[in-house]
């Protein structure tokens, strides 16, 4: 008995901590979404219902960063995911300079991200007195100039895209190569005496042996991707509406603090409707995985 | 298949960057290892027994000598066209797939004129499934198994295709005591039936005596002794073979020649007639002590251990290398633990003799060796 009200004495600090910092405000969240014309100033309401939801899923601005955010995620997540796949099989063959690599690659993970966001707009952007870096290339193979930042809304997604994937790449090459490098060598010695070709070492030994990292990436590239918003801010300037890249946490900030906002409960509605997203993906993703991810 | 080492070595770069040089792995290693046998490769971990494996697939290229099988150099060939059977310590089944599948593995990758029908296959697998006998397990996964299972999963995968050579790279160090017998016994009972030349590496001397028809001993890389696992025990070359081999380990004493006469400390211990006077190196097995009250070889006794059968003496001595002394008599002959002191003869052909310095080699005395009994 006396153990027990220790062991929750032990644990008050981090339950007091988790209350105050994550219970209390996903509680809050949830009553905000569901308070009809809620006045931020006299802190009114009419009363309870599911309006909030009804109007932020009609609402052309919501509907359009679900789309950016939902084109990003779609796009992001599998290329990213597989190009860090190739250059980490790339690094794992050439073992000389692999520590050099590691550290190039590796670059970007420690780096601010608006600063890099800035780096990316110079590379981007289009001004009066230059195309930039990227028309640059373009013009090489006779294309272009074309306005990344301010141009047309395929050319903004591509730069957000593109971004995206450079930003997560070196966290997801830096634990691809550690789990190619924990896969026992004794499975390609027997592959080698088996006469296995290429192709079928990859899927029958690296892959699965592999899976359960390339999983715990999948799913939380996921999640990093449908949080995306900073990113998109760093590229384009705050106000992501007038350039059609906002995106659903962009929606969620616009509705609070935005020019636009003091809308707390279309915010939270937002928000929730996020969260269902995210939860739904997740879900799927640990079903998928049921069958495929292989635990030694 | 016979297959021959000819000056085999093996070296390479050493690890960190800073000190640059070498690490032999195997030096200079000539040996047959004759056709339909199981020969034991036995060692010290890092001793280049994983390393001479690896040079006898292929998945290593050696410095230096060549390989032949049967007569024929397959120095140059590559792993895959040397007809190579090989089973790891951890298993290395395949994952994901399951006991048939991983049998059917090697042969799936068979091309060209190889190439067999399904029916083939599939009769080739049952074939290696029921010589390791886990017909009943064809459809499980692998992880669904034990170790010991598994690990015959990865025989029959290694045996499917009829292998010329089986190399075991001590494939019972990751199963527990029962099944590391259990799985040995299989191993030998394979051997016989497929008549397959194996080589079987271990660091355990008690599996490579109970299951090899040869035993190889090496240390740092150089081959110790070749020879019949008893032939070895009785007669070892020197005084690394005789420590390595048996449990309980050999006793080591300080000793010394005079007038013909083996003493350790002050007491004259064993006759050795004919042998120069001079320090030597003792090496008596602990089933070389007989309880004897008029015995020439007194020790301290610190206690006594009844194992059923025999009985373990444990005492001590001053001219002792190797800590305590541990003899193993008939529980018949057990001393009163209350004793303080237990005299012994020794067993003529249990006391071994090693040149003190140098290599430690044998110094054969009137006598000694395998099956003749003798009391001192
Ligand atoms: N790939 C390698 N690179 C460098 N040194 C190695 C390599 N493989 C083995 N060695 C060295 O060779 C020696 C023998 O190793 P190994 O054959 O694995 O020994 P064993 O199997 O008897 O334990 C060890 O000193 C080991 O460090
Ligand atoms: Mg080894």
């Amino acid at each position: 008995m006396k153990s027990i009200l220790r062991a929750w004495l032990y644990l008050l600090p981090a339950l007091l901590f988790l209350g105050v910092f994550l219970v209390y405000p996903l509680v809050d969240v949830m009553i905000y979404s569901v308070e009809e014309g809620y006045n931020s100033t006299s802190g009114a309401s009419f009363g309870v219902g599911l309006y909030n939801f009804a109007y932020v899923l009609r609402d052309p601005f919501f509907l359009m960063a679900l789309r950016n955010t939902v084109l990003l995620v779609a796009i992001t997540v599998p290329l990213s995911t597989g190009i860090a796949l190739l250059i980490s099989l790339g690094l794992a063959s050439v073992k000389k300079l692999r520590h050099l690599f590691q550290t190039i690659y590796f670059l970007p993970y420690v780096t601010n991200t608006l600063a890099v966001g800035l780096v990316f707009m110079i590379l981007f952007k289009k001004t009066p007195y230059t195309d930039g870096l990227a028309n640059l290339f373009l013009r090489i193979f006779g294309a272009g100039p074309v306005d990344f930042i301010d141009g047309p809304y395929w050319a903004k997604m591509f730069v957000l895209c593109f971004y995206t994937i450079w930003v997560v790449m070196p966290f997801k090459i830096l634990i691809l190569t550690s789990a190619l490098a924990s896969v026992n060598d004794d499975y390609y010695k027997v592959a080698r005496i088996d006469a296995t070709p290429r192709w079928r070492v990859f899927t029958r030994i690296t892959l699965p042996m592999i899976s359960p990292m390339l999983f715990y990436l999948i799913v939380t590239g996921f999640i990093g991707a449908f949080k995306a918003y900073s990113d998109a801010v760093a590229l384009f300037g705050v106000n992501l509406n007038a350039a059609e890249m906002n995106t659903i946490v962009g929606y969620v900030y616009d509705m609070l603090y935005g020019d636009s906002g003091g809308y707390p409960s279309y915010a939270a509605a937002a928000a929730l409707i996020l969260f269902a997203i995210v939860l739904t993906v997740t879900t799927v993703n640990l079903m998928v995985s049921r069958k495929h991810v292989f635990y030694d | 298949m016979k297959v021959t080492l000819v000056h085999l070595t093996k070296k390479f770069p050493k690890h960190d960057r800073k000190t640059r040089g070498e690490v032999t792995a195997v030096n200079d290693l000539c040996f047959d290892i004759p056709s339909g046998k199981l020969v034991g490769l036995l060692g010290p971990s890092g001793c280049g027994k994983s390393t001479t494996l690896n040079l006898i697939s292929g998945l290593e290229k050696p410095t230096g000598g060549r390989i032949l099988f049967d007569g024929e150099d397959v120095t140059d060939l590559p792993p895959e066209k040397r007809g190579i059977g090989l089973v790891f310590q951890n298993y290395a089944l395949y994952p994901h797939l399951t006991v048939l599948q991983n049998i059917l593995f090697p042969l799936q990758n068979l091309r060209g004129e190889e190439k067999l029908s399904k029916e083939e296959m599939a009769e080739k697998a049952g074939e290696a499934a029921r010589l390791v006998q886990i017909e009943g397990l064809m459809g499980r996964r692998h992880r669904e198994l034990s170790g010991g299972k598994q690990q015959r999963v990865a025989i029959a995968r290694a045996l499917v295709k009829h292998p010329r050579i089986l190399l075991l790279d001590e494939p019972l160090s990751n199963l527990d005591a029962r099944l590391r017998l259990q799985t040995r016994e299989e191993i030998r009972r394979i051997q016989r039936e497929t008549g397959v030349t194996t080589v079987f590496v271990t660091h355990d001397q008690e599996e490579a005596m109970s299951i090899s028809d040869e035993i190889v001993v090496m240390r740092e890389g150089v081959i110790q002794q070749i020879g019949k696992p008893q032939e070895v025990y009785d007669l070892p070359r020197n005084l690394f073979v005789a420590k390595f081999l048996g449990t309980p380990p050999v006793n080591v004493f300080r000793g010394r020649i005079e007038n013909g006469s083996l003493f350790i400390g002050d007491e004259a211990v064993l006759p050795v007639p004919g042998l120069p006077a001079g320090g030597v190196t003792v090496g008596i097995r602990p089933e070389g002590f007989l309880p004897d009250p008029a015995g020439a070889f007194s020790l301290r006794l610190s206690r006594v251990e009844v194992m059923g059968r025999d009985t373990s003496v444990v005492a001590a001595h001053p001219a002792s290398e190797s800590g305590a002394v541990r003899a193993i008599i008939s529980s018949e002959e057990a001393p009163d633990p209350a004793c303080e002191t237990v005299r012994f003869s020794l067993k003529r052909n249990k006391v071994l003799l090693f040149s003190p310095e140098g290599g430690e080699e044998r110094i054969p005395f009137g006598g000694d060796g395998a099956g003749k009994e003798g009391k001192a």
